[in-house]
């Protein structure tokens, strides 16, 4: 009762304060403005980096293995990884019939070409040789037509599904069920077209890509290749253990000795994360930091009119203590008004950032600002409130009531 | 027992006792005792003036008496409660409770209005909105300040301000009211105005203390002390004090 009672009173004071004082409020604000403000943004951007990246890896697949003679983002030398077994489809047909948290998986392999159709030519296109079951495991949506049956890639059927790069860059106006295009010198049926996936990090487009049977790759472009096994796991939450299990699997179907390392790579989509994570993790902090200073700048700055205001107010200070104000009760008087001031800085400051986060949004990179960071706004304010106010509020707390009354 | 007013007062009613109370002061290599072992008592209900030249010791004694100050040797009796070994909170709990300022230069909250300021040291006591508003606007009401509640000090006279502080003092119900030169700062008519207010509590049983150096507004008092270089120098009744005499002879 008897604290509510002296925080409401101190909310009074504090209200009085700041708008007797409406420019100098403003001003000793401006710092937590600003620091709110790139403290919010900065968290915006990187929230939006973030979003960028986890979109541009999603193509991978976040429930996918990848078996392959290359481990993503490996510490070996290029050669080290290169000199290894290939990965064959004998081993593809022993990981698939031994495998039991798989729910499907598929080999593909791939090399680029040029792709004419009539006299338009597209070069370096990435041609992919993989099976049927290519579909369920990247789950790729037909936008035209069909995928190729099982029929088609046990018989190597010159079949063919495009991305829809090739589509829109050979038939505009035209449909391209049917049409027969050339992949090098080789003459292919399309059947159908993938709907539009994106790119892997915004390098690779996964839509200039034309899939056709595997055992047809073999037959035209060599059958010396190493492939990659993708596999979708049963179940996302339980892909550490698909992921044992198809190493051991593999191990056996590669007959590497125990004790050995692997010779081959249970790649996944978290390669990608970590490997990220390594990357930005020091930039976040460093940006973070620096957005931080400013925020401490704004900090001095309410610490320093604080002082002021606690100097200002000796005689107040000492009428209050004479007529039974405690320390602890001057102590409040001050922090609130410090912590007000800072969490109205820390308001317009998010007032300011969240229209600028819908820009960048608009035209800069897609993003939001996330209601985490609008907490961590006023969070921050109301901790700054508390760093800046702490000193001025305890040494008013602490004046000598006889000396702050004789004070003119 | 009745007092000169008729008002029914305990036995052994020593209110405040002070005794040896001595206050050192400490500068640089400079020692100076500003009280030098003062003792004296205050029954309820009495009306004492202390007077003094300037750097007697008397402000001391006030601030002491006032706990806003803490002897540095001695003891100071308060209702029977020995407020010289008190903290900070404690005298500021002491204060809230039983001690009702008037200050010479008023001393107001200049932002606050009348009735804001009357209000706050109910606001320290913990006392809930309602209740502060109703006994506020009764002390101002009692100084007859009931139509100048709203303004705000800067909108007040001088005697107004100062009705205002008593009014604050008064809010409560302390145990002494501790005036140090109330008229000081206001013309000759304006301070009687305040005497006669500060009498009229007199009369209502409040115990009022008091400091002034002008010998005419002393003589309000009842009883007179008198303080030179840190010690009593002569604690006598004053002229109006003998009039109204007890009727016992004490």
């Amino acid at each position: 009762m008897n604290f509510w009672i002296e925080i409401r009173e101190n909310l009074v004071i504090a209200y009085r304060a700041i708008t007797a004082n409406k420019l100098r409020s403003f001003l000793a604000t401006l710092g937590i403005v600003i620091g709110v403000t790139s403290v919010t943004l900065m968290q915006t951007a990187i929230e939006g980096i973030n979003r960028a990246f986890e979109k541009s890896i999603s193509a991978v697949g976040a429930d996918v293995l990848y078996v392959q003679k290359f481990e993503w983002f490996g510490k070996e030398d290029f050669s080290y990884y290169r000199n290894r077994k290939d990965i064959t489809m004998n081993q593809y047909e022993y990981l698939k019939d031994n495998t039991q948290s798989a729910a499907i998986m598929c080999p593909s392999t791939g090399t680029s070409k040029v792709l004419k159709y009539r006299d338009l030519v597209l070069e370096n296109v990435f041609v992919v040789g993989t099976t049927d079951e290519y579909q369920e495991t990247f789950g790729a949506n037909m936008e035209e037509g069909r995928f190729f049956t099982k029929n088609e890639s046990d018989g190597a059927y010159p079949v063919c599904v495009i991305g829809t790069d090739i589509r829109n860059a050979f038939f505009e106006n035209a449909d391209p069920i049917g049409k027969s295009i050339k992949i090098g010198t080789y003459s292919f049926r399309i059947i159908g077209v993938v709907e539009k996936q994106g790119s892997l990090l915004g390098l690779f487009s996964l839509d200039n890509r034309v899939l056709i049977p595997i055992e047809r790759f073999f037959n035209l472009f060599g059958g010396k290749r190493s492939l990659s096994i993708n596999i979708k796991a049963a179940d996302i939450n339980d892909m550490d253990e698909t992921k044992e299990e198809v190493r051991s699997i593999m191990r056996k179907a590669r007959k590497v000795d125990y004790g050995d390392r692997d010779d081959f790579g249970v790649n996944q989509q978290e390669a990608f994360k970590t490997t990220y994570e390594s990357l930005t993790s020091l930039i976040k902090i460093i940006g973070t930091l620096i957005t931080s200073l400013s925020l401490i700048v704004g900090s001095v700055g309410i610490a320093n009119i604080m002082f002021v205001s606690v100097k200002e107010r000796t005689k107040e200070i000492g009428i209050r203590k004479a007529i039974g104000a405690k320390r602890r009760t001057i102590m409040y008087q001050f922090l609130i008004e410090s912590v007000a001031i800072c969490l109205l800085g820390g308001l317009i400051g998010i007032m300011i950032a969240f229209p600028i986060s819908l820009i960048i949004d608009a035209y800069v990179l897609p993003t939001a600002m996330p209601l985490w960071v609008i907490l961590l706004g006023i969070f921050v304010s109301l901790l700054f409130g508390v760093l800046a106010g702490f000193f001025p509020a305890y040494s008013a707390s602490k004046m000598d009531p006889v000396e702050s009354l004789r004070y003119e | 027992m009745n007092n000169a007013n008729g008002i029914p007062v305990e036995e052994s009613s020593n209110l405040i006792q002070i005794r040896n109370v001595t206050k050192l002061y400490v500068m640089g290599s400079e020692e100076l005792y500003a009280l030098k072992g003062i003792s004296m008592n205050i029954a309820r209900n009495e009306y004492v003036a202390i007077m003094g030249p300037s750097g007697s010791g008397k402000s001391t004694l006030m601030n002491i008496l006032g706990c806003l100050d803490t002897p540095t040797s001695g003891d100071y009796f308060l209702n029977g409660k020995n407020v010289s070994e008190m903290d900070d909170d404690e005298l500021a709990e002491i204060r809230n409770k039983e001690i009702g300022f008037v200050f010479q230069t008023f001393n107001l909250l200049p932002r606050s209005n009348a009735l804001h300021n009357v209000e706050l040291p109910l606001v320290y006591k913990g006392m809930p909105k309602a209740d502060r508003i109703e006994r506020a606007e009764q002390a101002l009401f009692d100084v007859g300040l009931q139509d100048r509640m709203k303004h705000k000090p800067n909108e007040l006279s001088g005697g107004q301000r100062q009705r205002v502080a008593i009014a604050r003092a008064l809010v409560n119900d302390p145990s002494i009211i501790l005036a140090d030169e109330p008229t000081g700062n206001l013309d000759t008519k304006t301070g009687q105005e305040i005497m006669e207010l500060l009498e009229q509590l007199n009369l209502k049983g409040n115990t009022i203390i008091i400091v002034t150096h002008e010998e005419d507004i002393a003589q309000h008092a009842r009883r007179i002390v008198k303080i030179r270089d840190g010690d009593i120098e002569a604690d006598y009744l004053s002229k109006r004090g003998k009039e109204i005499q007890r009727p016992d002879g004490e």
